[in-house]
């Protein structure tokens, strides 16, 4: 007679999202059960100059971080905004998902996702330029990221002089 | 001719119909109905339909009561007619969910009893089959220790009596036979402080109706209560409190505060005011209701392995002085105060995981118009959070939830919660030290996600005391864990000048061997040799030849083999490659991976390993966050051993930073993972026998064969070596508490004695802050220590010792009793 009620067994903060990684080596199936059993969290929207330090002393507060890969564009090999943080447990990365997604690291919003698992070659953007994707195309001024989008930086030049 | 359309049903039909336009719930009643037309499932979808109608059942009953156009007594009017007419089809599945919301929302006790009073009224037999359901579903919660989830149950029974669902005389019954507990002899104290509390706090719901129908036998409940209250034992008060000062608000032992409560809720003739009770709209209707009696129901004896709720503290931090316009905060004693703050720690506890959700659940508390409710959270979340032994839920749950509710509320939620951190900090002198390093993680993590925006000369009080005391050294922790979040000059731009002593120092790290001027410190020259052999790649026997050049200050003569000790050596290696890897965490896990070997080879004696952790204190000692990590992963490398770590940090080097977060963070998480590592291998030894035993029930029921001979062989000396392994571990463990607790004796021994003999005041900050490190082991680690008592109460915490140290463990071990 102990029942779970589905209704308020809600737990929305760990679902795993809409993104799949194109580049994994497998199958959707093995996709999908790594995801649900994965200890490591893709973390995105980082400053450029958020360090290591700060993601450690961030995610340490639900749980054990056991180790964390910064992000690094392809070309330059400096930090491009994104990061991996694996924990010991899936427990302690599920708080993180429910705790620490969504909230501020170094003044910006940070978003977490669930990863399958870091392998050799994924600490790289894969933009055009070195750094990610998203930051080839964006329009806006970012200055924590290298301030306009590349694509948009190419064009940028012109318009500064027409402005005259 | 089709039920559905005959004349009262269509009436009923659209009745709803037209009153639900807007109103999702009745969306749902009403294509309820619509798929019963005629009362039979279609047959072409059958085999989906069972679990829909669960689940479609479960929806409707969950969300009733939640915000909808309608008004709650007609939405449970509607939901009752719609489970009546269910039960034929439907009856275990809906006794099933009905049970399953008393057990999980206890915040809507009085919504789910209303409803049952309604059935009940319409389906006698099942108002009956859903009392036997919740009085087996309560024995099997108390059977598995789920004490929490058992009051909610016998206080929905209870309420259940105020829709004449129950018999008062035989809730009474129940009530009395629960209070006979006290009478029982030897057993623990947390025993029948349950049955106690389970009686005082259904009273709030149905004391007034349990009053007008068996007063003579509930007066005569309520002194047996009180003469309990008076012989109980309290040793363990001081230990759970949050601060030790009785002003503002004293810190009341839980259920004296519900005593005084439920004293002053009968002084009031048992009015009570604030309690949501949607049955007296119905009272009409359930006064014709016939009742059932409670069987009588007898307390399952005390058994060994239960584990009856700790004892706690009730956390007060504001009062009616605190919020300045709006309604009034109900008293300290005042049983309104107690329903609110049950009601609110109920909701985090069901939605604590989806902080929107929580956040949205606590500001649309019912009745939220007669209270300060902003205030109520406030001092409710900051409860849970201060929590001793340790909040119900993991710290950051609040630090987040805090946030979506100034998300929320922007206009009115972050001015109390700045009041609040106000009052906290005015109040440090007599907070809890545990209390404070959660208030400090909690308070710059906050900071974090609002700019650092505080306004810091209110507190420049704290720049005329010795910065040791705890206002001075709150600020300065905070700054130092928000600059672990930050970088250095940011710390310095937010903080005013004036503040220049409290700010941390720039995490850099400090090399011994730095420039020509240290060419006349001994084993100088090594490090350059050592130093260029890494950059290029010199492999481990290599490095370890050029370090057999470093000198051995210990000895008179250089031993050939280099094997002894010799601190020299470690720290002419160490601070070369921690200088070499300083870039980073990462850069420095790889440097103690890469030379993995060597440090093995450096620390093989206790004092290399005390000595290892000196030199990496020494180059770090303004960056304590890489102190930390390091030390962590020298203790998953097994370069170090937790004991180790304990002694350096009770050793005389380090006693000028004996007091700062940091020392207590490592060591905290030391024996995290000491227990963790026990944990571990417990859990393979059990694997392992659960496999064996599997496979010698093959064995039985088939021929035995050499193969299977084999592996049970095999099975079983694994199993012998995990056995030792766990025995061992458990030794290492056991050994870790014990270097600790002595030296924490020593170290408390020493400064009394000293301060007898000096007639000074041993009431200084260092020692209140050692004291309660003190009690924070035991606190923290209340389950691990268990095991070890009777060792500790032997050799240890005896007669002889100092009875402030004593009543530290006193106080500890009256938790569980």
């Amino acid at each position: 007679m102990s029942a779970k009620l589905n209704a308020l067994n809600s737990d929305s903060y760990i679902d795993v999202s809409q993104y799949r990684d194109q580049h994994f080596k497998g199958n959707r199936y093995e996709q999908e059960k790594l995801l649900k059993q994965s200890n490591t969290l893709y973390v995105g929207n980082l400053s450029f100059y958020t360090t290591e330090e700060q993601v450690h002393e961030l995610f340490s507060k639900s749980g054990d971080v056991k180790r964390i890969i910064i992000g690094l564009d392809k070309v330059k090999k400096t930090a491009c905004g994104f990061c991996f943080v694996e924990y010991y447990t899936r427990a302690d990365a599920e708080h993180a998902m429910r705790f620490i997604n969504g909230t501020r690291l170094d003044d910006r919003i940070i978003r977490t996702d669930w990863d399958a698992g870091f392998k050799e070659g994924r600490q790289y953007g894969r933009g055009k330029s070195g750094g990610q994707v998203r930051d080839e195309y964006r329009q806006d001024y970012d200055p924590a990221r290298g301030g306009y989008g590349k694509l948009a930086q190419q064009h940028r030049p012109t318009e500064a002089r027409n402005s005259f | 001719m089709n039920s559905l359309f005959s004349y009262p049903a269509l009436f009923f039909f659209f009745f709803f119909l037209v009153h639900s336009i807007r109103s999702y719930f009745f969306m749902d009643l009403c294509s309820f109905f619509l798929s019963f037309s005629g009362g039979q499932p279609h047959k072409r979808r059958r085999t989906s339909e069972p679990i829909e109608i669960e689940d479609r059942l479960e929806s409707l009953i969950c969300r009733v009561g939640e915000k909808s156009t309608s008004s709650l007594e007609s939405n449970l009017e509607g939901l009752a007619g719609v489970l009546e007419a269910d039960l034929p089809n439907y009856k275990n599945k809906i006794l099933r969910i009905l049970c399953a919301v008393a057990r999980l929302l206890p915040e809507k006790l009085t919504v789910y009893t209303t409803l049952v009073g309604l059935l009940n009224a319409r389906n006698y037999n099942f108002g009956g089959e859903f009392v036997e359901a919740m009085i087996r579903q309560l024995k099997e919660t108390l059977k598995n220790n789920l004490y929490n989830e058992a009051v909610y149950l016998v206080r929905f029974l209870s309420d259940l009596v105020n829709c004449h669902v129950i018999a008062a005389p035989s809730m009474v019954a129940m009530f009395e036979n629960f209070i006979s507990v006290t009478q029982e002899e030897d057993v623990p104290q947390v025993r029948s402080d349950w049955f106690v509390y389970v009686v005082l706090s259904c009273l709030p719901w149905v004391g007034k109706e349990l009053y007008e129908k068996k007063d003579v036998e509930m007066d005569r409940l309520l002194s047996q209560i009180e003469g309990y209250l008076k012989r109980r034992v309290k040793t363990h008060v001081p230990m759970l409190q949050v601060w030790t000062a009785e002003k503002p608000h004293p810190q009341e032992e839980y259920l004296d505060c519900l005593w005084a409560q439920i004293q002053k809720l009968k002084k009031d003739r048992w009015q009570e005011r604030h309690i949501l009770r949607p049955y007296i709209a119905f009272d009409s209707v359930l006064c014709e209701a016939l009742q059932h009696n409670l069987p009588p129901f007898t307390p399952p004896g005390h058994m060994p392995d239960a584990q009856y709720p700790m004892p706690r503290v009730i956390f007060r931090m504001f009062d009616y002085t605190d919020a300045p316009e709006g309604p009034v905060m109900p008293g300290s004693h005042s049983v309104e105060r107690f329903v609110i703050e049950e009601n609110l720690h109920c909701i985090i506890k069901t939605h604590w995981k989806e902080r929107k959700t929580c956040a949205a659940q606590l500001l649309s508390y019912p009745g939220k118009n007669k209270i300060p409710l902003n205030y109520h959270i406030v001092e409710v979340i900051f409860g849970e959070l201060f929590q001793l032994p340790s909040p119900p839920h993991i710290d950051v749950m609040y630090t987040t939830l805090l946030i979506e509710l100034c998300k929320l509320q922007p206009g009115s939620l972050p001015q109390v919660l700045a009041q609040a951190t106000e009052m906290l900090y005015m109040r440090l002198d007599t907070m809890n030290t545990t209390c404070i390093d959660r208030l400090i993680n909690w308070f710059s993590h906050h900071l974090s996600n609002f700019q650092f925006r505080w306004s810091w000369d209110d507190w420049s009080d704290c720049l005329t005391v010795d910065l040791e005391k705890p206002k001075p050294k709150f600020v300065k922790e905070v700054l130092e864990k928000s600059m672990r979040l930050s970088y250095h000059q940011r710390i310095v731009d937010i903080v005013p000048p004036t503040f220049s002593a409290l700010i941390p120092a720039e995490p850099l790290f400090i090399y011994k061997y730095e420039d020509e001027s240290a060419s006349s410190l001994p084993g100088y020259a090594v490090t350059v040799t050592v130093g260029n052999a890494i950059k290029n790649r010199a492999s481990n026997e290599e490095i370890l030849t050029i370090l057999k050049e470093v000198p051995n200050p210990n000895q008179e003569d250089d031993d050939d083999e280099g094997e002894s000790f010799n601190p020299l050596k470690i720290e002419v290696f160490l601070q070369t490659l921690l200088h070499l890897a300083a870039k980073s965490f990462s850069h420095s896990f790889s440097a103690l991976g890469k030379f993995h070997e060597i440090l093995k080879t450096l620390t093989d004696s206790d004092e290399g390993k005390l000595h290892i952790l000196k030199v990496v204190y020494e180059v770090w000692r303004n960056h304590p966050q890489m102190i930390a990590v390091l030390v962590d992963k020298m203790i998953r490398t097994q370069v170090v051993d937790c004991a180790a770590v304990a002694n350096w940090l009770f050793s005389q080097d380090m006693a000028h930073e004996f007091t700062r977060l940091f020392i207590w963070e490592i060591l905290h998480s030391t024996i995290r993972k000491m227990n963790k590592h026990v944990q571990k291998i417990q859990k393979e030894l059990e694997e392992a026998k659960d496999k064996l035993e599997k496979q010698q029930h093959k064995r039985v029921s088939l021929f035995m064969d050499k193969n299977s001979e084999d592996e049970e062989g095999q099975l079983e000396e694994q199993i012998e070596r995990l056995q030792e392994k766990v025995e061992s571990a458990q030794s290492e463990q056991k050994n870790l508490f014990l270097v600790i607790f002595q030296r924490f004796i020593m170290l408390l021994t020493e400064h009394l004695v000293r301060c007898e003999t000096g007639s000074v005041d041993i009431s200084t900050p260092w020692y209140k802050n050692c004291i309660e490190r003190l009690q924070q082991i035991f606190l923290m680690h209340h389950v691990t220590i268990q095991q070890y008592m009777g060792t500790l109460e032997n050799l240890l915490f005896t007669a002889e010792l100092d009875h402030h140290i004593l009543a530290v463990y006193q106080q500890f071990c009256a938790l569980q009793l």
